[in-house]
């Protein structure tokens, strides 16, 4: 558990996704020295509290991220009551976790859900009726964001860290008996099944360190698309979804030339939603572009809805795109729009009984908001009862990402003291902590859990 | 006939007389009241003190003030440090003690304090009035008042022994139950529970064949469990191991039939780590063997107990089944193992004082919450000792952390989690075992209880002050001094240590595994020198400080990470339900425990982080 209030936090302060800027704040006693740290300008610390300054931000190789400018708070005059920079950068999600990543390395931690607000509020800067909110949207959130990690845990990654727990648990269980009754009627495993194992461990949690490394996944949430021909009404599919006007919907094919993208929560499912341009086969060339890229979005998303204008197109048509889009690792939901419009339509017309081709069939009308939820269910559900592979979206979080990066060192150190030859009180103190760790991802473990493997599992005692 | 007591302490077992002894060295004026006055400070099962984890506790009970250490010294026929090969944090001293010596030196320092009185009757209820103990109701009908109740009936209250078939009431072999108190308390509203514990049969040493024996001996340079100038073991008696075989568990199989634990007469749960031999032979129906430690009871006595062999079978079954014992084969048994079912009051009735949250004044320590061996019933009959002093002066409680001793650890467990078994202490069950250590028990703890005003302590301090500025001299000597290679190359590749190629600190030569001052010392005729000026004591902390700054650092900044939240008090009188950011299953947990701190709530079962953090917000400024 981290509510710890006197370290340094981080976080981004903007949301998540595409926007012309996005503001990273740090807080803490440490906010102003480790900002100093990257920043390349004027020396933050020597500058009087709100203030404004251009500056570069670099890496510890000296590489620079991007041209920043930064806001100086100086405590507790400050939305925490603590030192606070807010440092915006340019608004691209690589450079942004780039950035905090930075700030982690340089001793920040990154901030929990609500965080700054319960500082500003543990230091006096808010009333209590503020607070009663702040408490509610902490519990809603955290909970929410347990939910999604588990969520984006499942198929077969979950099994994954739950077996490397539960070996952990083993090894740990091993050490400490070794311990407790060194002296009494008790077994050991051998020493090097126990190294083999913590590096077994190390190369799984590595693979997953750089999933997230590697830029797979930038935001939380399950990857998901909505494809269709032109004018299917996908935009508008969105907008019912998100129930806001967000995509620019006309009536003119084609509208759709990037692609848009969009948080939806679903009953605590987090869903990262892709609008994309149509496909057909595109006359000018910019539009081909967003053509390819739709494409390309559908082959790295676990979703795909597929939406279809069930008064415009032909079967043939729909099983074609289908067949353009499907990919083995992508869970299909066809929504056929405009249902208001020919209200007759079965699935069977779509794809015969005798055809290979079976997906979710969901007939909505996007512009009448009809069905609207049954679809919103039906994206819940894939999730819930593993239909989504989920392998390209592990590691969506970004505490996850520092929780397996602790234990991954915990693990280093013990190694180190196994081939150091420390003894094992030192060696299951780094144990415990790898474990906390993984903890912090699949929910808590306590010494109740070694001791009851302990007992369950060996014969001890007098 | 009597006067109105500060504290009235119900039992003498080891947790009431370090309770006792606490409240009266607090300067509390207190009646010990017990059943039977020739039983105090009783051994009931194995004639041992210390061991893993508990020798910890012994350690921390002395450090505090208590006794149990002190009188394990003088009473003590073997030392042993365990687990010397491992690292220090889990050194564990365990002695075997002579058992009679162990209660009558308990006895005469009891008796050698004016502030303690003693009452030899059954005590059948407490006195109640307006929500607060104020007294005891005894069997001859006596009212005797007092300001502070400490309940340590230990496994006496509405005992049951089992033989085989047999059952009938007792407290103890050869004793009787105590009857009310459970019933009384009840009424009142608390609840209760049942536990089952066992002890295993008392032999003959004259008719073991010890020759057929492996030997266990104490150690060469025999520790002690006290701060204090008491005295170390000139002479030792040995242990002797010996082995069950397939045969001896045969023989026993042969009387599961007739075994309380296996035909549902007995109710309570056992611990699962001390489990009677039948339980052992078929739970772990693999194993062809297991191993029995045979332990003297005292320097003059021939009594012998066969730890291990704890067992509730009928007593024939047991003699035919320890006479299949290599070395065993004509042995003599003195009285059978038995079973013992009581009654205990889940610990989470307690505040982490040990008062009960249902009446005030009244403090429950010992096997009444839960727990069983000597140590951890000793170190709660302390604490409730000094927590009735603080109550009735109506002083701040004296609440040890989880980072501060095994007893924090142990109350704070019982008093969050419960127990469904027998708890026993175990090193795995401290988050910062490394902090935890035999040899700092005095550094942690003493300045605590000084500052409380135990009496006795103040120049115990000098000491501690004393050992402080040693490790710290020792520590500048280390980092200072430099070695050649000349001097040390042949020590690091004896140990198969990396030679020193040029001349370096001494300091990154201790560091390296395996290095020891100890050795050093043989090669280094200036670093003898210096160090002869110290006790060993001394330099074995200034070393465990260097050799382990690194791990010590880190489990101290997780230590008082945890500790911050430790430091969040919660309002006794808060209405969770109120708090409906919380979970339900948040309200009703913390509504039924009343958690002290934030720190204290985040260990309760069912309560998320997510809640805590709804905790600080709310409770936080």
């Amino acid at each position: 558990m981290s509510h710890h209030l006197n370290d340094t936090i981080v976080a981004l302060a903007t949301p998540p996704g595409a926007g012309a800027i996005g503001v990273i704040r740090l807080s803490g006693p440490e906010a102003i020295a480790i900002a100093d740290r990257a920043f390349y300008g004027k020396s933050l610390s020597a500058q009087p509290s709100h203030t404004v300054h251009f500056g570069s931000l670099r890496n510890e190789q000296g590489r620079i991220l991007d041209e920043v400018v930064a806001t100086l708070f100086v405590g507790p005059r400050s939305y925490t009551g603590e030192h606070v920079v807010e440092v915006s950068c340019h608004g691209s999600d690589y450079i942004l976790q780039e950035a905090i990543q930075l700030f982690v390395r340089l001793g920040a931690r990154l901030a929990n859900p609500g965080e700054y607000t319960l500082r500003a509020f543990l230091n006096g800067r808010m009333d209590l009726s503020q607070a009663e909110a702040v408490a509610d949207l902490i519990a809603s959130s955290s909970r929410a964001s347990h939910a999604i990690a588990m969520q984006q845990m499942r198929g077969g990654f979950s099994d994954e860290i739950k077996k490397l727990r539960q070996e952990l648990i083993d090894f740990a269980s091993l050490i400490e008996l070794e311990l407790d009754f060194s002296e009494e009627d008790v077994e050991f495993a051998d020493r090097s099944k126990l190294e083999a194992l913590v590096h077994r461990i190390q190369r799984i949690i590595k693979a997953l360190l750089d999933s997230f490394q590697l830029g797979n996944v930038l935001k939380n949430g399950v990857s998901t698309v909505i494809a269709g021909r032109p004018n299917a009404g996908k935009s508008t599919l969105l907008n019912a979804l998100l129930n806001e006007e967000r995509a620019i919907v006309s009536e003119i094919a084609g509208t759709t030339r990037d692609t848009i993208e969009e948080v939806l929560n679903i009953k605590g499912v987090q869903f990262r939603i892709i609008d994309t341009a149509g496909i057909r086969d595109a006359t000018d060339a910019i539009e081909a572009i967003g053509v390819e890229k739709t494409l390309q979005k559908v082959q790295s998303s676990a979703l795909l809805v597929y939406v279809f204008d069930v008064a415009a197109t032909q079967p043939e048509e729909v099983r074609a795109d289908l067949e353009k889009l499907v990919h083995e690792n992508i869970h299909v939901l066809v929504a056929a729009n405009k249902m208001d419009l020919n209200p007759y339509t079965k699935q069977e017309h779509y794809f015969p009984k005798d055809s290979p081709a079976h997906y979710h069939w969901v007939p909505v009308s996007a512009l009448n908001k009809m069905n609207v939820d049954y679809l919103k269910d039906s994206l819940h559900d894939a999730v819930l009862t593993k239909k989504v592979n989920l392998e390209s979206t592990i590691v969506a979080n970004a505490r996850h990402y520092e929780a397996l990066q602790k234990a991954y060192e915990s693990l280093a150190r013990v190694l180190e003291g196994l081939s150091a030859g420390i003894t094992s009180d030192f060696v299951a103190m780094d144990i415990r902590a790898a474990l906390h760790h993984l903890g912090e991802i699949t929910g808590e473990i306590s010494t109740d859990d070694l001791l009851g493997n302990i007992f369950s599992r060996f014969c001890i005692g007098k | 006939m009597f006067p109105t007591y500060d504290v009235i302490v119900v039992g003498a077992g080891h947790s009431g007389c370090e309770a006792a002894v606490a409240a009266a060295n607090m300067g509390s004026k207190v009646l010990l009241a017990t059943m039977n006055m020739n039983t105090i400070a009783q051994m009931s099962c194995n004639p041992a003190m210390g061991g893993v984890a508990k020798g910890q506790i012994v350690r921390e009970i002395d450090a505090l003030g208590g006794y149990s250490g002190i009188i394990t010294d003088h009473t003590a026929v073997q030392f042993r440090m365990l687990n010397r090969s491992k690292g220090p944090a889990m050194w564990s001293p365990r002695a075997q003690s002579d058992r009679m010596l162990f209660a009558a030196k308990w006895r005469e320092m009891l008796e050698a304090h004016p502030n303690i009185d003693f009452w030899q009757e059954m005590v059948t209820g407490v006195i109640v009035k307006g929500g607060r103990a104020c007294g005891v109701y005894t069997s001859l009908g006596l009212e005797i008042q007092s300001r502070a109740v400490i309940l340590t009936n230990g496994t006496f209250l509405n005992g049951i022994i089992h033989i085989g078939e047999k059952q009938f009431g007792g407290g103890r072999a050869g004793e009787r139950a105590a009857k009310g108190i459970t019933e009384q308390l009840k009424e009142l509203g608390f609840e209760a529970g049942r536990m089952k514990t066992g002890t295993p049969p008392r032999i003959d040493g004259r008719s073991i064949n010890w020759d057929a024996l492996e030997t266990q001996p104490g150690d060469e340079e025999p520790g002690k469990f006290s701060y204090t100038d008491t005295p170390r073991l000139a002479r030792q008696l040995p242990c002797h191991i010996a082995y069950t075989s397939q045969e001896v568990h045969d023989t026993l199989r042969e009387g599961f039939d007739r075994s309380p634990m296996f035909n549902g007469r007995i109710q309570g749960l056992g611990p699962r780590y001390c489990p009677s031999i039948e339980d052992k032979i078929e739970r772990f129906a693999d194993r062809d063997r297991h191993q029995l430690f045979v332990e003297p009871e005292g320097w003059n006595t021939c009594e012998i107990y066969v730890n291990g062999f704890s067992s509730s079978l009928p007593e024939d079954v047991q003699f035919k089944a320890l006479r299949k014992i290599e070395g065993f084969e004509n042995a003599k048994m003195f009285r059978p193992g038995y079973a013992i079912e009581y009654d205990f009051f889940p610990p989470t009735q307690l505040k982490l004082t040990l008062e009960t949250k249902l009446v005030s004044n009244l403090f429950f320590a010992g096997q009444i919450n839960g727990t069983t061996g000597y140590e951890e019933a000793g170190c709660q009959g302390l604490m409730a000792g000094i927590n009735a002093h603080l109550a009735i002066r109506e002083e701040a409680p004296f609440v040890l952390r989880r980072s501060d001793a095994y007893i924090g650890v142990l109350i704070d467990d019982l008093v969050n989690k419960g127990t469904k078994e027998p708890y026993r202490m175990f090193t795995s069950r401290a988050e910062y075992r490394i902090l935890l250590r035999q040899d700092n028990a005095d550094l942690r703890l003493t300045p605590l209880a000084n500052q409380l005003g135990m009496q006795g302590l103040q120049e115990r301090m000098q000491r501690v002050a004393a050992k402080q500025e040693a490790a710290e001299e020792i520590g500048r000597f280390v980092r200072k001094a430099s070695v050649e290679p000349g001097q040390v190359n042949r020590y690091l590749t004896g140990i198969g240590s990396q030679e020193l190629t040029q001349k370096v600190k001494l300091h990154s030569v201790l560091i390296r595994p395996h290095v020891d001052l100890q050795s050093l010392r043989q090669v280094l005729p200036e670093l003898n020198q210096f160090l002869g000026n110290y006790e060993q004591e001394f330099i074995e902390l200034a070393e465990i400080d260097m050799k382990y700054e690194g791990y010590i650092e880190r489990e101290r900044e997780r230590a008082d990470k945890m500790n911050r939240l430790e430091n969040v008090r919660l309002s006794d009188q808060f209405d969770y339900h109120e708090l409906t950011a919380l979970s339900k299953e948040a309200r009703e947990k913390l509504t039924a425990a009343r958690p002290a701190t934030v720190g204290q709530a985040s260990r309760i079962s069912g309560v998320s982080p997510a809640d805590i953090s709804v905790l600080l917000v709310h409770m936080g400024r």
